[in-house]
């Protein structure tokens, strides 16, 4: 499919960036970037967290202005003044942070700002008409006058983007587009890229998910700490050639701790069913049953709204279950608020790390010693210094790249704002850990480290129980897979599985 | 709006930090300096105004605002607002006065007078049990805080006028015979030549300091305030946080009642009427977010002293109180700018 995409021999240049450079405070986020985007074909930006994807994007995009450098349109160069201006020169942006209004509905999120008015006011008709069409085009059953807030992470994803495909734009830039959405999602919307490359719509891409930016690519521009270290066309690239140029060096994701015996069943979950938490009716957990032992680490996977997120939340004392156990070190917990759960050694890292993960109004140490106030409290008053000496080793023990514990958590880089939601919860010295997709909006680097402090708790003795929406991510350090499908588990496999009986035991279709 | 997009960029990039320069300096200790420069400002307009004896006048004056701003402020970190403040202190005045004259009971054919302590206690126990009540609605049953406090201000206000009929407890100053004086100890003694209400609302200033720097239930209040669902998901217990606070706003409320209902040896149905917002504007001029989670006792303090210094230094100098009402507003507006600029973008983004 990308070669056909190549072969169409269209190297026109639509918009290219001439030695971008951008600093903020002082600290040089871009150092002079070129590179160029041609029409009707998907450019690839690689990079990790911090690498300056986002801000080349918002710069392309109009949000922000360069320091130096200009930007070409057309042959010509061009100042964006703001998100509006590049919009008028059809490039529309989809932003990696949601930025959706949850209390409208989908329709007048599509619409905010460009309502279709006729003489009696706004014209709801054709407005809902488009967005059927459009959601259609997506292969999305979500309902146009549904809420923003009522629909799931990675509907709401879908949402963004039919707004982002609702403005006629010559070029569409993706901000990590995939980080909320299942292998089918995906693929729905690689098709529905490929029927924009071939109008002539140029993309702009990111991601995280390397092979799934590989399958829809027609360039890669790899950057790292704010310099494009490479650029190339598809075919002369591969897997191999993206991560040594993202990270200078060859990376691996782990392999299931070994040379360690499981211990005793630490967590054991019977026939749990949970209603939807929405209000749809239905259960999206279904009589699912588990057992997990010390020292193992146990991937989930699954598509969305397959149940994962719902169980580990109800396990943790989030949401609760219409029936079933929940038995942690052979006692009965499911009557037991969060904190009594959490003391007993029971801990969740949430999916969404800015809703439901930190305080941005604390610091770095603070959100890291959320959970273990009362280890440092003594009597009446907490203990500074109890409390610094928890802060310290948390900061080592997940490896926080930070100035300090009392810098603002916000100035953190993803990867290192993620490491903060684990370590918090790793403070509170739990025996069964649970993770709701940790690599979520991170970098590989950040991934494999997350991975290895996983296995490093594992083998400590500690159960490991993580979501994934990535294949790659189960094959590495899990001991055991299990695939759950419209709240149960349709199938469950040791280490050794390929990915395609993984993605066929989820109801995906292979990947060709 | 290129400067909005800015901050929220550099708070991923680089921390703001420090108090390097003088403008970040100013900006964070602006009550502060807005107080020092109110001081100056009247110091010269008129020769009363920094002595001793009229510092500590209007040291008790604060004395009102500066207590139900500490409880405002309790209830602001949680993320909610509290507008049944000023009614609260009003049913609690009129509750005490009550009692000071006596409470019959008619079946049995007695009054019974009860000692000072007792009056204290039960108007505290009444003013935390209407603010329990905003809690509760507010945390188990989920009504909105601006609307249970505005519903709760009306009823406590409307109780107030049904009890007295209007009218004002004007003698409280009990007799020796029953064994009820010493309740304008509270609005006229001294200690160290210091104003009581002044002494209590330090002690009150200093324990809530303590408490939200150094206790765990302070902790587990700016995490409820910064992200409810991320306390909730560390363990916190947020509701119960949320009761506590407008229990506690509920209780200074009722000590403010009995310091204003003592220094007027009046207990009247009226009293206190917008001192909720007085108090609201004390918590943000003294830095803190509505939104929740920032804020300090510190800066609440400075925020209730620029608040009464100035309205009583209009005063001194004769300033129509109409004006009193203009300046403060502006004082407020001001206050809330700074705060913006402060926080940028990300104080008021979730």
């Amino acid at each position: 499919m990308s070669s056909a995409a190549t072969s169409r021999q269209a190297d026109e240049v639509v918009l290219a960036a001439r030695n971008i450079a951008k600093s903020y405070n002082g600290v040089r986020a871009l150092k002079g970037v070129n590179f160029d985007i041609h029409r009707g074909q998907v450019t690839t930006l690689f990079g990790e967290n911090g690498a300056g994807k986002s801000t080349l994007m918002k710069i392309l995009s109009g949000v922000v202005q360069p320091t130096s450098g200009e930007i070409v349109l057309d042959g010509q160069p061009i100042v964006f003044s703001s998100s509006t201006d590049a919009r008028n020169h059809g490039i529309s942006i989809i932003h990696q942070e949601l930025s959706l209004a949850p209390n409208l509905s989908v329709r007048d999120n599509i619409f905010m700002g460009r309502e279709i008015t006729g003489p009696t006011g706004v014209n709801y008709a054709e407005e809902e008409r488009q967005v059927r069409r459009l959601l259609q085009e997506l292969e999305e059953d979500i309902d146009p006058l549904i809420a923003v807030e009522e629909l799931r992470l990675g509907q709401q994803q879908i949402v963004e983007i039919a707004r982002a495909l609702s403005v006629d734009s010559r070029i569409l830039i993706m901000d990590e587009p995939t980080s909320a959405l299942s292998a089918t999602e995906v693929e729905v919307l690689f098709s529905v890229i490929r029927d924009l490359t071939a109008k002539g719509v140029s993309i702009v891409y990111i991601s995280h998910h390397l092979e799934e930016a590989l399958q829809i690519t027609d360039h890669a521009v790899v950057l790292r700490d704010g310099s494009m270290t490479a650029y190339a066309p598809r075919a002369d690239i591969d897997l191999e050639w993206i991560v040594r140029n993202m990270v200078g060096e060859n990376y691996d994701l782990g392999s299931p701790p070994a040379g360690h015996d499981f211990g005793p069943v630490m967590l054991s979950v019977r026939d749990l069913t949970v209603p939807d938490p929405a209000g749809g009716g239905y259960n999206v957990v279904d009589r699912m049953s588990l057992d997990v032992r010390a020292g193992e680490i146990i991937c989930i996977y699954g598509l969305m709204g397959a149940g994962r997120t719902e169980l580990l939340e109800t396990v943790a004392g989030k949401l609760s279950a219409t029936s079933g156990e929940i038995v942690l070190e052979g006692k009965e917990i499911s009557h037991l608020p969060i904190g009594e759960r959490i003391a007993r050694g029971l801990a969740l890292v949430p999916e969404d790390r800015q809703r439901y993960g930190l305080v941005q109004t604390m610091s770095v140490g603070q959100n890291l010693s959320l959970a273990s106030i009362m280890e440092f409290t003594r009597g009446v008053f907490t203990s500074i210094k109890l409390e610094r000496a928890l802060v310290q080793k948390s900061i080592r023990d997940v490896t926080v790249k930070t100035d300090g514990p009392d810098v603002p958590i916000g100035s953190l880089s993803g990867g290192n704002q993620q490491k903060v939601v684990i370590g918090k919860m790793l403070a509170t010295d739990p025996k069964v850990i649970l993770l709701d997709e940790p690599s979520r909006g991170i970098d590989i680097g950040a991934k494999a480290e997350v991975f290895r402090i996983l296995a490093h708790h594992a083998a400590a003795g500690q159960a490991v129980v993580f979501t994934t929406s990535e294949v790659n991510e189960c094959l590495s350090i899990a001991h055991r897979i299990i695939i759950m499908r419209r709240g149960r588990i349709s199938a469950e496999f040791t280490s050794d599985i390929t990915k395609e009986k993984i993605m066929a035991a989820s109801g995906e279709a292979v990947a060709a | 709006m290129t400067q909005t997009s800015a901050n929220r960029m550099s708070s991923q990039v680089s921390p703001v930090k420090g108090t390097s320069n003088p403008i970040k300096l100013l900006l964070k200790g602006r009550a502060f300096f807005a107080l020092i420069a109110i001081v100056v400002v009247f110091s010269f307009l008129s020769p009363n105004y920094l002595t001793v004896s009229n510092l500590l006048i209007m040291s008790s004056h604060v004395a009102i605002y500066g207590i139900l701003a500490i409880g405002m402020l309790l209830v602001i970190l949680s993320g909610g607002i509290d507008l049944s403040v000023g009614s609260i202190l009003a049913l609690c005045g009129v509750v005490a006065g009550a009692l000071m004259q006596g409470v019959e009971l008619k079946p049995l054919g007695v009054i019974l007078f009860p000692p000072v302590w007792a009056v204290v206690v039960l108007t505290c126990a009444l003013g935390a049990a209407l603010g329990a009540l905003n809690g509760i609605l507010i945390a188990w049953f989920k009504v909105p805080a601006f609307v249970t406090t505005l519903g709760v201000m009306y009823m406590a206000r409307g109780i107030a006028l049904l009890m007295t009929n209007g009218l004002t407890y004007n003698n409280l100053a009990g007799r020796p015979e029953l064994g009820n004086t010493g309740f304008d100890w509270l609005g006229f003694n001294r200690l160290f030549g210091v104003p009581i209400s002044v002494l209590v609302l330090a002690t009150l200033a200093v324990l809530t300091g303590l408490m939200l720097s150094r206790s765990s239930f302070g902790r587990w209040l700016y995490a409820a305030g910064g992200n409810e669902n991320a306390a909730d998901l560390s363990g916190v217990p947020v509701k119960r946080v949320k009761i506590t606070v407008y229990t506690l706003s509920g209780i200074l409320s009722a000590i403010a009642g009995l310091v204003l209902s003592s220094q007027l040896t009046s207990a009247g149905p009226t009293a206190g009427t917008t001192y909720e917002l007085t108090a609201i504007a004390a918590v943000v001029i003294g830095g803190a977010a509505l939104t929740g989670g920032r804020g300090t006792v510190r800066g609440t303090m400075l925020g209730a002293f620029v608040i009464g210094f100035l309205s009583d230094g209009l005063v001194i100098i004769g300033v129509s109180s109409y004006w009193q009402t203009v300046f403060t507003g502006a004082v407020i507006v001001l206050a809330v700018l700074m705060n913006t600029i402060q926080y940028g973008a990300r104080g008021i983004r979730q």
